[in-house]
């Protein structure tokens, strides 16, 4: 019985890794990403910059953070996924896990470098200066740096198979990395600025305030989602643009619409 | 295992350059520095030690692009990956021979570089110790670039951009180590944490290293 | 012995004499280098004893096929199954910093054993070195320091020997005790997978041509 199991398992993993299978099952996942991102983020940014109330302190400038905050939340997260999809490429070679960093790092690089613009832009108004070398900052800024070394080591591999390899050994080093940074950064922050001010921590921040956060942070989600995923069916088209089942794809359309109507 | 360490440390004896040329660019920086900011001479100005942990990054950078490029030109390297009984003890072995010659030897010249940096001879002994700690983390963790960027002709700035993000941890805790030194307070704190840099490096680096190496020789 | 190519000039039955055990056994191995084929797959088996002459134009994957069969190329189809081996590859593996004796001495260590240094100095006063057993091996001519990869082959345990282009850089006489020395090996054993453009002048030997894939324009 377990052994039925673990071969279905087996066949599942076999499936997730064929380019084939994930081209046709996400065709509906990122028409869904893609309406959910665009709704999410029409509301949340409505709401968050005409109907969430002003701050009591900061005014109308904590409004960025409606930008600032799920950009920093999506870019981390998009690190981790790489880091997973490192650990799944060098472990189980699979090809579609390089096609995910490949696609996870654009935007992994422009929400990180959003982040840390509108933070600045942010704390101008509130810290009165562009640039305060806070620990979140920093650390975001280190993230940043990471992306920017696994796309300088892709750039420099020629051999697709090489630049896969050494891209997902770099995301799974730097991945578990990450916490230590994190970390050190933070014991660094509390060490010289005692008396930081958090921005996004406030105990008391009211429904009305947080709500819209929400909402965005799901908006950016849903878009990260729909970005990557649509480049991923881009790259899986260009890799596989040799195969059957691509040609097949592009002979057919005219045949399979017709019958459609 | 001591066959490999002889062979490391003869070939390091017999390319001196590679060990002396890091080790005169650290004093020349730390001569830059003093002549940059004339403070130093003042008794009252603090002293250069902040600088220091930086300094030794550097120098660690520059020593790391020569740990596997000889082996990688010669073809050892393949040898090594093919043959080893274990790779990855001769992968340790070479790295600790970098330390040897880098780390190590930074450690020794302490007394030289805080009579420049102006710390009081008492300070040294710790200081000593805090390098002791700290300097493995960054051959051990530097081996993963260096190994990845050995095929690449000019591989310097991608080197730079891999690893000084990882060596973020070492120089925040070293260089709070070192300051609690200089004012005097107790400095376990950090070095604990310094310890701990080292010895999560030292459990998880080399097999990083030695994948990174594999990737390498395929490059030819 | 050997399935796929027709123009084989191998005797069977000699084979037969020997351990039955296959060194190498490669079935339907392709390699690939960007995601393109470079020969038509392959079909071998090494067998004690068997001297595989390895013939191809250039780009049609010698050296890649060597590299894969000593596990250094990771891009390949099909399967192969290996002894332990010695692989020679364009690099000749030396450290141009140590003699050829500290080089071996390396090399053994690497393996986990000790020098057999007597075993050692009479191979190298075979391959005409002896005088430079103590030299650093970037004072020595290429052709020296080829021969002094030679002595490593012969020093390792393992009996398969992948050598690329093994000739390079040897003078008349070096080439001739280089065959001298793959007619012994396999003589006592071992067996050997050689890239060459030159002809081997072995006592008996195998000729694997690889056929550079259709439509493949490297």
């Amino acid at each position: 019985m377990s052994g039925r199991i673990t071969s279905s398992l087996k066949q599942l993993w076999h499936k997730l890794g064929s380019p084939r299978w994930f081209y046709e099952i996400t065709h509906n996942w990122v028409r869904f990403f893609g309406v959910s991102a665009l709704l999410l983020l029409t509301v949340g940014f409505i709401w968050g910059i005409a109907f969430a109330p002003a701050d009591y302190q900061q005014g109308n400038s904590f409004r960025i953070m409606y930008v600032h905050v799920p950009a920093a939340m999506v870019g981390q997260s998009l690190y981790l996924g790489m880091g997973v999809a490192g650990f799944v490429g060098l472990v189980w070679r699979m090809k579609l896990a390089d096609v995910a960093i490949a696609a996870t790092l654009p935007l992994g690089i422009g929400l990180t470098a959003l982040a840390l613009f509108s933070g600045s832009v942010w704390g101008r108004p509130t810290w009165g200066s562009w640039w305060e070398w806070d620990g979140r900052t920093v650390s975001t800024l280190v993230l940043l740096f990471l992306y920017l070394g696994i796309y300088a080591l892709r750039e420099a591999i020629a051999d697709s198979n090489l630049r896969a390899r050494a891209a997902a050994l770099v995301s799974l080093v730097g991945t578990v990395n990450i916490p230590v940074i994190k970390y050190s950064v933070d014991w660094w922050n509390t060490l010289h600025q005692p008396a930081s001010f958090s921005l996004t921590e406030k105990p008391a921040m009211p429904p009305e305030m947080w709500l819209p956060l929400l909402v965005m942070a799901l908006g950016f989600y849903c878009f990260a989602a729909h970005n990557v995923l649509s480049r991923m069916r881009l790259e899986v088209l260009r890799r596989e643009g040799k195969t059957r089942w691509v040609n097949e794809l592009f002979a057919a359309p005219a045949a399979s619409q017709s019958t459609e109507r | 295992m001591k066959g490999l360490l002889q062979r490391e440390l003869v070939a390091t004896l017999r390319t001196r350059g590679s060990v002396i040329n890091p080790l005169g660019f650290l004093l020349l920086s730390i001569l830059l520095f003093a002549i940059a900011d004339p403070g130093v001479r003042d008794e009252q100005s603090k002293d250069l030690s902040s600088v220091f942990w930086v300094l030794i990054l550097l120098t660690n950078m520059l020593s790391l692009d020569a740990m596997f490029r000889r082996d990688f030109d010669s073809g050892a390297l393949e040898q090594m990956l093919i043959s080893a009984h274990m790779p990855f003890v001769a992968i340790l072995a070479r790295i600790f021979v970098h330390w040897l010659g880098s780390g190590l030897l930074i450690t020794l010249f302490v007394p030289l570089l805080g009579l420049l940096l102006g710390l009081r001879p008492e300070m040294f002994l710790p200081i000593m110790l805090v390098l002791l700690v700290g300097t493995p983390a960054l051959s051990l963790l530097g081996s993963i670039g260096a190994a990845l960027t050995v095929g690449f002709s000019r591989g310097g700035a991608i080197l730079a951009l891999l690893i000084l993000p990882l060596f973020l941890p070492v120089l925040i805790f070293g260089n709070a180590s070192v300051a609690a030194v200089v004012s005097g307070q107790a400095y376990t704190a950090p070095l604990v944490w310094l310890a701990l840099c080292s010895s999560v490096a030292l459990t998880l680096a080399p097999w990083a290293t030695w994948a990174a190496l594999k990737i390498s020789v395929e490059m030819q | 012995m050997l399935d796929n190519p027709p123009s084989q000039t191998y005797n069977a039955d000699q084979a037969a004499a020997h351990d039955n055990e296959p060194l190498l056994r490669t079935s339907t191995l392709v390699c690939q280098r960007d995601h393109q084929d470079l020969f038509e797959p392959l079909d071998l088996t090494v067998m004690p004893g068997d001297c595989l002459e390895l013939l191809g134009p250039n780009g049609s994957g010698k050296s890649t096929l060597l590299r894969t069969l000593a596990g250094l190329h990771s891009q390949f189809s099909g399967e192969y199954k290996s002894v332990g081996l010695v692989y020679q590859g364009h690099r000749l593996g030396l450290d141009e910093l140590l003699s050829p004796l500290e080089n071996l001495a390396w090399f053994s260590g690497l393996q986990d054993q000790a020098l057999d240094r007597s075993e050692a100095l009479r191979l190298l006063a075979r391959l005409g070195l002896l005088e430079q057993a103590h030299t650093p091996c970037q004072r020595l001519s290429a052709g020296q320091q080829r021969r002094a990869a030679i002595a490593r082959w012969l020093m390792a345990p393992q009996s398969l020997w992948l050598l690329d282009e093994p000739f390079n850089a040897l003078d008349v006489q070096s080439q001739q005790l280089l065959n001298e020395l793959l007619s012994e090996h396999c003589a006592g054993g071992g067996a050997v997978i050689c890239a060459t453009h030159l002809i081997l002048q072995v006592a008996e030997k195998t000729t694997v041509q690889l056929q550079p894939q259709s439509g493949s324009d490297l």
